[in-house]
């Protein structure tokens, strides 16, 4: 049985026809060929697979599609303006923030979702905010040090 | 743009940084081929027996299915290593949990699990052994039900797959000149420690599409595996003996890789050889990407380990002699224990200066999913033993963990255990000073000795002083005699050409500034090729900490030989602007068509290395290290943790501030992780804990601030001085966590990892005579047995 699910995704409206139960993460990737949205064990405890779903920050590997019905999604495919690296971006690149790649996406639609909790995070926030999203490359520090200087960025803009 | 030798030394932006922050870079499981199926591997239910039936469920469509088993093997039924003892795909017999016996494809992902579900397999049962202890008492007890391996052609004998013997001394290498250095000790401090498996959990899981190309005979002609992998070459030596074809048949390209850390060193093989069988009983392409389940339960993990320290020291803290027993756990088959175990045994006896050392290593068999290569090679756990046994020796002899440890190192112009003259400056105390400075040691030490006595939160300081070797081992790298290319493209841009990976750790990006730096030209300028075995030559496999010292230095090799070519043949310069390299380059290109210059390894100086007898130059170089912990410890919830670490080492020259720093950071967060956190439950051979909900990495919320320094002393054997970098952090933070602990609490533990549980039991047995404790200790008043620190 397949039903039609209705998503505003990166601001974009998406129409698909597939299982109400099959995972939005599939949903982005194979229906929507986003495959920024990386899939890294299925069970929500690592967020590669995290996105922006309303506002909130969702493990897409547990919603199932029906759920996400009329929703408003942004992956990472939707955090660049025409090319243009989102500051966020720009200093996970200059901060060493990104290794191997794979826990970014997630981690930097974490890190949005913390900074527009908490624009200006102590440590202990940002520590708290990404602490969903799993990295094995980077022990965090580069990461932590990216959050920060993104959050100075966005106060001078 | 920057001086050209500015460009080594600073931190450009990570070559293929843009893809992967936009989330545009490909990893294997964002590909797709027309026409694609998927795979999957129907595994071992039991840990060792004989397969009796296999059963395939009548209400299944079996038609819709390729189905591999071992007899459809057109080449050998093997997963080279070093030996072929490792099946491809189980025949007769299984010899641990989840050992492949047959592959499944479907055009349909979502059917596999129905089919691999509908696969049922009788087996007789035979006994296993399940510990390094339990096959050690198999060989004792000649229990012949029990001996699991039998030996090679690599060597190895009943359940053994390798031993080694070092000795060294600096007047005789006799057991008898180590039996005097015992005769003579003030004090002989023995030991035991232990060190369980830990996974590499990158985050990306194992994964391939293969392609598989057949004559109209259906033979097959050409296979092409692509996927996450750190070794391309060694999955085409694996493809070219599973399907008989030769090199030049067998294409492999490695995809981006989200994390590997060693367990995309040899693995890559198995799944890449699957891949490829089923692609050719198919007809069609087929990607095979495990989940993380699969992964965890059959996919390698660092070798446990026992190691066992009788030391011989004097009263004023000399080191006399030690006596070192290694024991890996090898898991099921060979694969690379071999050569974890040889980086255990150099490792063992650490930066010290010992007249007498001899190391007895062996590496055994059980009944586990084989174990393999994780970040630190067998270094991380002689090193944790060595470095915890230094604490018990200075508390023996009454002396500070670091006064005993400055009084033994090696320096300048010493001999190491394996008889390598250290001519490369070496300032151990220097480290160690300084890494005390750094983490305000000595301050720190005396204000939680005073704070500890009131307050069931134990804080304590602990350090660890040690060395991992660049490179592969002794004449390793003169036998894999790597090959590197810098070629000009057609507009003009020099790329780089080798099999060496990025897989986070930086690789595109040090070499392409080795490159740019030796060209002299702006390191955007420098474009570096997608690892594929059709288009690049072999430099080797991306492990042993050898990528930017070896690798890096034949980049430097060829980009100057194309730097000398384009002078002598297009009339560029001594000092040319970018511009000017651009056009003598496409001149070069108008008159001759293409430039490609080539550069093979060449030691930079003679290495001398006997491998019988372990002795001579074990690595062209070490880094060193001395990494200082910092610990609270609960006593109400009996947990422990890392509240700063301080990780001060001498790495050579510098190449990239920001991914150096990163290398480090997160090596020491995989040591804080493997100390506290790890834990590999097994039941059977199996492993219980095979998903991220159960088996706990460190998450952003557990690590403390990791302050990373360096002392830059230039090295002769990597680009601009470099030396290894990748592993040297794993080694440390394990042995200072514990060290620290005990610093803490007064009580010593050997076996990581560390968690709550194991300090409850240890505590509760100290104080309560009801667990069999002594009634000495009261947590309330651990404090007040605190050991003497600064004696």
């Amino acid at each position: 049985m397949k039903c039609g699910i209705q998503l505003a995704v990166n601001g974009e409206e998406r129409r698909v026809n597939v299982p109400p139960m099959k995972r939005l993460l599939d949903v982005l990737r194979e229906d929507l060929h986003l495959t920024g949205t990386k899939e890294g064990c299925g069970e929500g405890e690592c967020g590669a697979c995290a996105v922006l779903m309303n506002g909130e920050l969702v493990n897409s590997c547990l919603v199932p599609a029906l759920q996400a019905n009329g929703a408003r999604l942004c992956t990472i495919e939707g955090v660049s303006t025409e090319g243009r690296l989102h500051p966020i971006q720009q200093c996970f690149l200059e901060n060493g923030g990104a290794q191997c790649g794979i826990c970014t996406p997630g981690m930097i639609l974490a890190t949005h979702h913390l900074l527009d909790k908490h624009p200006t995070p102590t440590l202990e926030q940002i520590q708290e905010g990404l602490a969903g999203n799993l990295c094995r490359c980077t022990g965090y520090m580069r990461i932590f040090e990216a959050v920060q200087k993104a959050a100075e960025a966005q106060h001078a803009i | 743009m920057p001086e050209h030798d500015q460009i080594v030394g600073t931190s450009p932006l990570r070559k293929e940084g843009r893809a992967k922050v936009l989330g545009q870079a490909k990893y294997v499981d964002d590909l797709s081929l027309p026409g694609m199926w998927h795979g999957a591997t129907v595994r071992s239910t039991i840990a060792r027996g004989l397969i009796r039936t296999i059963h395939f469920a009548p209400e299944v469509d079996w038609s819709e299915f390729a189905i591999v088993r071992a007899s459809d093997i057109p080449g050998e039924n093997t997963i080279v290593h070093l030996t072929k003892d490792h099946p491809c795909l189980a025949t007769q017999e299984v010899n641990h949990p989840e050992e492949p016996i047959l592959l499944l494809a479907h055009r349909e992902k979502a059917a596999l699990l129905a089919g691999v579900a509908s696969v049922r397999i009788d087996y007789d049962e035979l006994p296993g052994v399940f510990t390094i202890e339990q096959s050690e008492q198999a060989v004792a007890n000649n229990d012949a039900e029990r001996i699991i391996w039998e030996g090679s052609d690599y060597g190895g004998t009943a359940n053994c797959f390798k031993q080694y013997a070092l000795y060294s001394g600096e007047s005789g290498e006799t057991e008898d000149s180590l039996a005097a250095a015992f005769e003579t000790a003030d004090y002989i401090v023995e030991g035991e420690y232990h060190t369980g498996a830990q996974e590499q959990l990158y985050i990306e899981p194992n994964g391939v599409i293969a392609e598989c190309e057949k004559d109209a005979q259906g033979n097959v002609i050409s296979v092409c595996v692509q996927g996450s992998m750190q070794c391309p070459y060694y999955l085409v030596h694996a493809l070219t003996l599973v399907f008989n074809l030769p090199e030049g048949k067998c294409r492999v390209i490695q995809t981006e890789t989200g994390g590997a850390f060693g367990g995309k060193e040899d693995f890559p093989s198995v799944i890449g050889s699957h891949a490829a069988l089923l692609a050719m009983k198919c007809g069609h392409p087929v990607k095979m990407i495990y989940d993380r389940a699969e992964d965890m339960a059959a996919t390698t993990k660092r070798h446990p380990s026992r190691t066992r320290h009788r030391t011989a020291v004097s009263k004023d803290g000399k080191l006399l002699g030690c006596e070192i027993e290694i024991a890996l756990d090898g898991g099921a088959y060979a694969t690379l224990s071999p050569v974890v175990l040889s980086r255990a045994t150099i490792h063992a006896p650490g930066p010290y200066k010992w007249p007498f050392v001899r190391v007895r290593a062996k590496a055994v068999a059980t009944n586990l999913p084989p174990h393999g290569a994780f970040r630190g090679f067998g270094a991380p756990q002689s090193l944790f033993a060595l470095e915890r046994h230094m604490d018990k020796v200075a508390r023996v002899v009454g002396l500070a963990p670091e006064e005993l440890r400055r009084r033994n190192f090696l320096a300048t112009g010493d001999r190491t255990a394996t008889g390598q003259l250290l001519d490369e400056p070496v300032d151990m105390e220097r480290l160690l000073e300084r890494a005390l400075d750094e983490s305000n040691y000595d301050a720190k030490l005396a204000r939680f000795a005073e704070e500890n006595r009131s307050s069931a939160i134990k804080r304590g300081m602990g350090i660890a002083a040690f060395m991992h070797g660049s490179g592969f081992t002794g004449s390793g790298e003169r036998r894999l005699n790597s090959v590197v290319q810098v070629e000009l493209l057609p507009d003009g841009r020099p790329q780089i050409l080798v099999s060496s990976t990025e897989f986070g750790q930086g690789t595109n990006t040090i070499l392409c500034q080795v490159a740019a730096q030796s060209l002299q030209i702006p390191y955007e300028q420098v474009v570096i090729a997608q690892p594929d075995t059709h288009m690049v030559p072999n430099s080797g496999p991306t492990v042993a900490s050898r990528t930017a010292m070896i690798v890096g230095k034949l980049v430097e090799r060829a980009s100057t030989h194309l730097l000398d070519t384009l002078r002598a043949g297009s009339g560029l310069a001594l000092s040319h602007t970018p511009e000017q390299f651009t056009k003598a380059a496409l001149a070069y290109l108008d008159k001759h068509g293409s430039l490609r210059c080539s550069a093979r390894y060449e030691p930079v100086r003679p290495v001398e290395w006997n491998d019988e007898l372990f002795h001579g130059d074990a690595y062209p170089t070490y880094a060193w290290a001395v990494y200082v912990a910092e610990v609270a410890v609960d006593l109400n919830t009996y947990s422990a943790s890392v509240t700063r670490f301080d990780a001060l080492q001498e790495v050579g020259r510098i190449m990239h501030p920001v991914l150096a720093k990163g290398q480090i950071e997160g090596g020491v967060a995989q040591g804080i992780g493997y100390a506290l956190y790890e834990k590999c439950v097994w039941k059977d051979g199996r492993m219980m804990n095979n998903q991220m909900t159960n088996y706990i990495m460190p998450t952003s919320a557990d690590l403390p601030e990791i302050h990373v320094h360096f002392e830059e002393v230039p090295c002769v054997h990597g680009p601009s001085g470099a030396k290894g970098i990748g592993e040297l952090p794993m080694d440390g933070p394990a042995p200072a966590i514990l060290n620290a602990i005990e610093n803490a609490t007064g009580i010593s533990f050997d076996t990581i990892p560390l968690l709550p549980e194991d300090i409850f039991v240890k505590v509760s047995g100290f104080t309560n005579p009801e667990h069999g404790g002594s009634g000495e200790l009261d947590p309330d008043r651990l404090g007040e047995f605190l050991p003497e620190v600064n004696a």
